[in-house]
């Protein structure tokens, strides 16, 4: 299965992973109380086994590790976050489908 | 896309479509689902639901849906994940143009776009969206622990989920247009016995305020008065409008609102195209008759089909 792609960080591991990564990272910010998010966990997972040694596919429970949300405003979820070089080139919030990311992760690929 | 060509197609996968789906999969038509986002719809964000019957302890809208897409895949239902962009309908072939500018072909359609939450439409409620303003009180209730918070409208949907958002909240205040609710009495009766949900009648929000995020909001009653309350969050809980950008509305026939009118069998005024669920003009917009409907209109379909062989 794909799932063992997907990279769950927490707030301590953001900068170092996300911000200082040469590789671009999507990061889905959920919590397990999230319809929505619950409904694309798959989806993030099909992406994370197909961009694989391209862009890095991660997820950040909001629950357990509140500052990195915090720092970008986040007070709705799903919401996914596209970084590069240390900044934001997309982002987006709601069960968006596959070909709604893969053209959002197509900007850095 | 390889096969582009089907008996028929169902647009839209949320209980309506994938009913419909779940119909036409057992009777064996060529039939593809075709959704933009993750199937579902708005029972996604549904926290709670002890009205479809069958489940006697209730369930959560997610564990729904995924029951339901579970059922469908056990027919093997195919579903393309994409977003339509046109849809232009003859007698004989409906046809679909996706944003990738794919074309996809059916000669039976049935339509259940649904619909999504209503806007205020007043000052600051775009650029605060995901800042403190919020259509979805499962997707973002628990951001606002021992918060006070504000919800708006009178409707079933306001008034349950003011309920379920006290579960975070330390004061959810109501705020109404009229001086009494829509919600359905066992709703109200709920709301009023809540200590933590209080009221205000008579009153439209005019303006949302906060750099950014939300600081405060702007309120008028009926007799003109203005007032501003500190909030950190606002729920727009006031109905809903269709999914019918895409759609050629006059051919199909629609409401003022811009639903879809159809016959008891969800057919529309064009030949071979039904519509179900939350995108067709009625009064009652509930799961059980969304998901009712979609097997109707997969039964009108299959009818339609074999009377063109």
């Amino acid at each position: 299965m794909a799932g063992e792609n997907v990279k769950h960080l927490t707030d301590a591991e953001f900068e170092e992973y996300v911000l200082k990564a040469d590789l671009p990272s999507l990061v889905d910010f959920w919590a397990p109380w999230c319809g929505p998010c619950k409904a694309i966990g798959p989806v993030i997972e099909e992406l994370a086994g197909e961009y694989a040694g391209k862009v890095q596919i991660t997820k950040m429970n909001v629950d357990d590790n509140p500052t990195t949300p915090g720092k970008y405003s986040i007070r709705a979820i799903p919401t996914l976050i596209l970084f590069k070089g240390g900044e934001i080139v997309d982002q987006v919030t709601g069960a968006v489908g596959k070909t709604q990311l893969a053209a959002m992760l197509k900007k850095v690929t | 896309m390889a096969k582009t060509d089907y008996q028929l197609i169902i647009l839209g996968g949320g209980p309506a479509g994938l009913t419909a789906g779940l119909y036409a999969a057992r009777d064996q038509l060529e039939v593809l689902l075709v959704e933009k986002g993750v199937v579902g719809g708005q029972v996604l964000v549904t926290d709670w639901i002890d009205n479809y019957p069958g489940f006697p302890e209730g369930l959560t809208g997610s564990d729904l849906v995924e029951k339901m897409a579970a059922q469908v895949a056990r027919f093997g239902l195919k579903t393309y994940n994409g977003n339509v962009v046109k849809v232009e309908l003859s007698a004989a072939t409906k046809k679909l143009t996706l944003e990738s500018g794919e074309e996809l072909r059916s000669r039976a359609l049935i339509i259940c776009t649904g619909a999504r939450p209503n806007k205020l439409g007043i000052p600051g409620e775009e650029k605060l969206t995901g800042k403190g303003v919020s259509y979805c009180a499962t997707c973002d209730g628990p951001f606002f622990r021992g918060q006070e918070i504000l919800v708006v409208g009178g409707g079933d949907t306001a008034v349950q989920e003011a309920d379920f958002l006290t579960k975070f909240a330390s004061k959810v205040t109501i705020i109404h247009r009229r001086d009494t609710l829509r919600a359905t009495k066992v709703l109200q009766e709920k709301a009023f016995a809540n200590e933590r949900i209080e009221f205000i009648w008579n009153s439209n929000v005019v303006a949302i305020e906060g750099e950014k995020e939300i600081e405060r909001v702007r309120i008028r009653n009926i007799e003109n008065e203005e007032k501003e309350i500190a909030a950190s969050g606002i729920f727009i809980l006031i109905g809903t409008i269709p999914n019918s950008e895409i759609l050629p509305l006059e051919q199909l026939g629609a409401d003022e609102h811009g639903f879809i009118k159809t016959d008891e069998e969800m057919r529309t005024r064009v030949p071979g195209v039904m519509a179900a669920g939350d995108i067709r003009s009625k009064t009652v917009r509930q799961i059980i008759n969304g998901a009712g409907e979609g097997a109707v209109a997969a039964i009108t379909a299959q009818h339609y089909l074999s009377e063109l062989d």
